[in-house]
């Protein structure tokens, strides 16, 4: 079962890293979800997967006996948890980035950081990019 | 009352993010509950640095489970003294943000995130459970998140997908890292962890503190893992940046030095070998990536990876010694690296741009301003008697103990150049006349608040300076209680 268990992770971290490593921001996201799944899966092994009784303690006795370890379930719930909203965020984000943007292409995306004309000078800061003292905040961004 | 002291740093900074949420339609209203939201904070990480000062630790148990198996805040002195410095960078980037020094956009929600933050923050330095700690990363990851898009710009957008992906790839290897942990060890809580630890098999123990280092060198921005900070940080607003600046990567260190130094200490040598050329590589290519740039928030943001690199050094150095170095760097290295960034503001909005190509003139019109620029920089730099110089003293004089001498001699060489850098924005921004021979100051710039925030910066980078022997102290007791502190 382990080892089924880890060429599943395997697997699925060479998947995740192969889509986070694409040009096509989609992918990226995909990708990042892909690796997430595979932390689930090893968190989820963590607990050891062998005895499948449920984590109660008998009526009567004072400690468990062989029972599956209820632990790492809970570490996986949190995990997906956090990792499900952080992918939605990361759809919104990509989807609001290719709309402002106008591609989807990860290499075309420059604008944080664009790309120097001079062979030594780095490029000057963008005048439009400065921020305006005192500016209304955008509807945009307050809907 | 001591259980609700141990629980502050997370619980203080939660509060305040609700109530400002709940006051998002009142922005007056909204900016006294965020101000009186962080000095309650800065009042209860001071109390809390006074309780443990003496050697106490506070710790609260959520749910009464007992240690080993609930989830435990444990507060030493290095925890408290991180979690007061994260409550004095709160204080001294919203009050600069009262001014109008590079505000950016207002939005009704900013204020809860930067709280959120500092939630996280506060809550990585307090907890005392591996898998918390995860947790706290991710919350600080996801308000970050929301404090770059909210600005909306195109620039930001595309920082903050950025900034996801790498940290997200991060926090998913240092999950992956706790799962493995807890497979080998059946513990998550760090003094469960501390003695587990020894029962390892040294190759085991290599593996695994090797992939939850991996993703704590990412968090902290280290060399070759820190393309997410140069590539976002300088789209964020003056203040917020240099609260991000101060904070963020610092978590990562800290992570690293509780990791390494306390709870599987003394790890593998092989470990700290690695992490000593990986600090001398953070320290070079960062200050070379920040010796290109023109735009004032560039250089600084090299300028943060280099640094990173002597607080790694320090950790990579280990021992009680070693420990200590780490502890004062860290907490001069917050104070000088976010009031560069706010003075940066200042000159933001005295002269119309970052870029220095574009400004310049401002001992003309602002000495002062020159002064209180020097000294954060100098003190960067390690010029004595600022606190910079008793940081690298305390590191360089422990690596020469040690017989490091190219970790040494790249250090030294990393000073030079971060001087150059330095005295480029000096010369650039206050000596040089304004390229546009019409300029003149803004007449309505109301600077007050940002002023009162960076004066007071100085002065502590001052007060350290002049004063170490209190700070030195206070760092040898924190790593003396330490799991590194046996050779």
């Amino acid at each position: 079962m382990i080892a089924t268990i880890a060429l599943v992770v395997f697997v699925t971290v060479t998947v995740g890293v192969y889509l986070t490593l694409s040009r096509d921001l989609f992918r990226v996201v995909l990708g990042v979800a892909m690796v997430g799944s595979a932390a689930n899966l090893v968190l989820f092994a963590a607990g050891r997967l062998g005895p499948t009784a449920p984590a109660v303690v008998p009526v009567g006795q004072a400690a468990l006996a062989d029972a599956a370890n209820p632990l790492p379930q809970a570490l996986v719930l949190t995990a997906i948890v956090i990792g499900f909203a952080l992918v939605c965020f990361a759809l919104v984000l990509m989807l609001r980035l290719i709309r402002d943007a106008r591609t989807d292409d990860a290499l075309a995306l420059r604008d944080a950081e664009p790309v120097p004309t001079d062979p030594v000078k780095p490029p000057a800061t963008d005048p439009a990019f400065e921020p305006i003292a005192g500016a209304e905040p955008r509807r945009e961004a307050a809907r | 009352m001591s259980v609700w002291l141990a629980a502050s740093p997370v619980l203080v900074p939660l509060a305040t993010a609700l109530a400002t949420a709940l006051a998002y339609r009142h922005a007056r209203l909204q900016r006294l509950l965020s101000l009186a939201g962080i000095v309650a904070f800065f009042g209860t990480a001071l109390t809390l640095v006074a309780t443990v000062q003496g050697g106490e630790t506070l710790a609260v148990a959520f749910g009464s489970w007992p240690a080993p198996f609930g989830i435990e805040f444990r507060i030493d002195r290095l925890g408290a003294s991180l979690v007061l410095i994260t409550a004095l960078m709160g204080l001294a980037c919203l009050v600069f943000h009262e001014s109008d020094a590079d505000p950016g956009n207002r939005h009704p929600l900013l204020l809860p995130l930067v709280h959120g933050v500092l939630a996280g923050v506060a809550g990585a330095f307090a907890t005392a459970d591996l898998f918390n700690l995860y947790v706290w990363f991710e919350v600080m990851l996801i308000a970050a998140l929301g404090v770059f898009a909210i600005g909306g710009r195109r620039d930001q957008l595309d920082a903050s997908f950025k900034y996801l992906t790498l940290n997200l790839l991060g926090t998913l290897l240092l999950l992956i890292g706790v799962g493995a942990i807890y497979a080998a060890t059946g513990h998550l809580n760090y003094g469960a962890l501390a003695e587990a630890a020894a029962g390892l098999p040294p190759a085991l123990t290599t593996l695994l503190l090797t992939v939850l280092g991996l993703a704590f060198l990412v968090k902290a921005g280290a060399f070759p893992l820190f393309a997410w900070l140069p590539a976002s940080y300088h789209t964020l607003p003056g203040p917020i940046l240099a609260l991000f600046a101060g904070l963020l990567t610092k978590v990562g260190a800290y992570a690293v030095l509780r990791v390494v130094g306390d709870v599987f200490a003394p790890p593998p040598a092989v470990l700290l070998e690695a992490l000593g050329w990986i600090a001398a590589a953070t320290m070079l290519v960062g200050v070379l990536g920040a010796a290109y740039h023109w735009d004032i928030r560039r250089i600084l943001a090299f300028h943060i990876i280099s640094q990173i690199g002597y607080i790694l050094l320090a950790t990579a150095l280990a021992g009680e010694a070693g420990n200590a170095a780490t502890l004062f760097y860290t907490l001069h290295h917050i104070v000088v690296k976010a009031n560069l960034f706010l003075i940066g503001a200042i000159v933001w909005r005295l002269t119309g741009s970052y870029d220095l190509r574009r400004i310049g003139g401002l001992w003309q019109a602002r000495p002062w301003l020159g002064v209180l620029f020097a000294i954060p920089a100098l003190s960067l730099v390690g010029i004595p008697p600022l606190s910079g110089f008793w940081a690298k003293y305390l590191v360089l004089f422990e690596a020469i103990g040690q017989g490091r001498i190219v970790w040494t001699v790249v250090a030294l060489l990393v000073s030079v150049l971060t001087l150059y850098s330095m005295m480029k924005i000096w010369l650039e921004a206050f000596w040089r006349p304004h390229p546009d021979a019409g300029w003149t100051l803004p007449r309505d710039a109301r600077l007050a608040p940002a002023v009162a925030a960076t004066v007071g910066l100085a002065a502590i980078t001052l007060w350290i300076g002049t004063q170490p022997e209190a700070l030195i102290a206070y760092a040898r007791a924190a790593a003396a209680t330490m799991g590194g502190a046996a050779p």
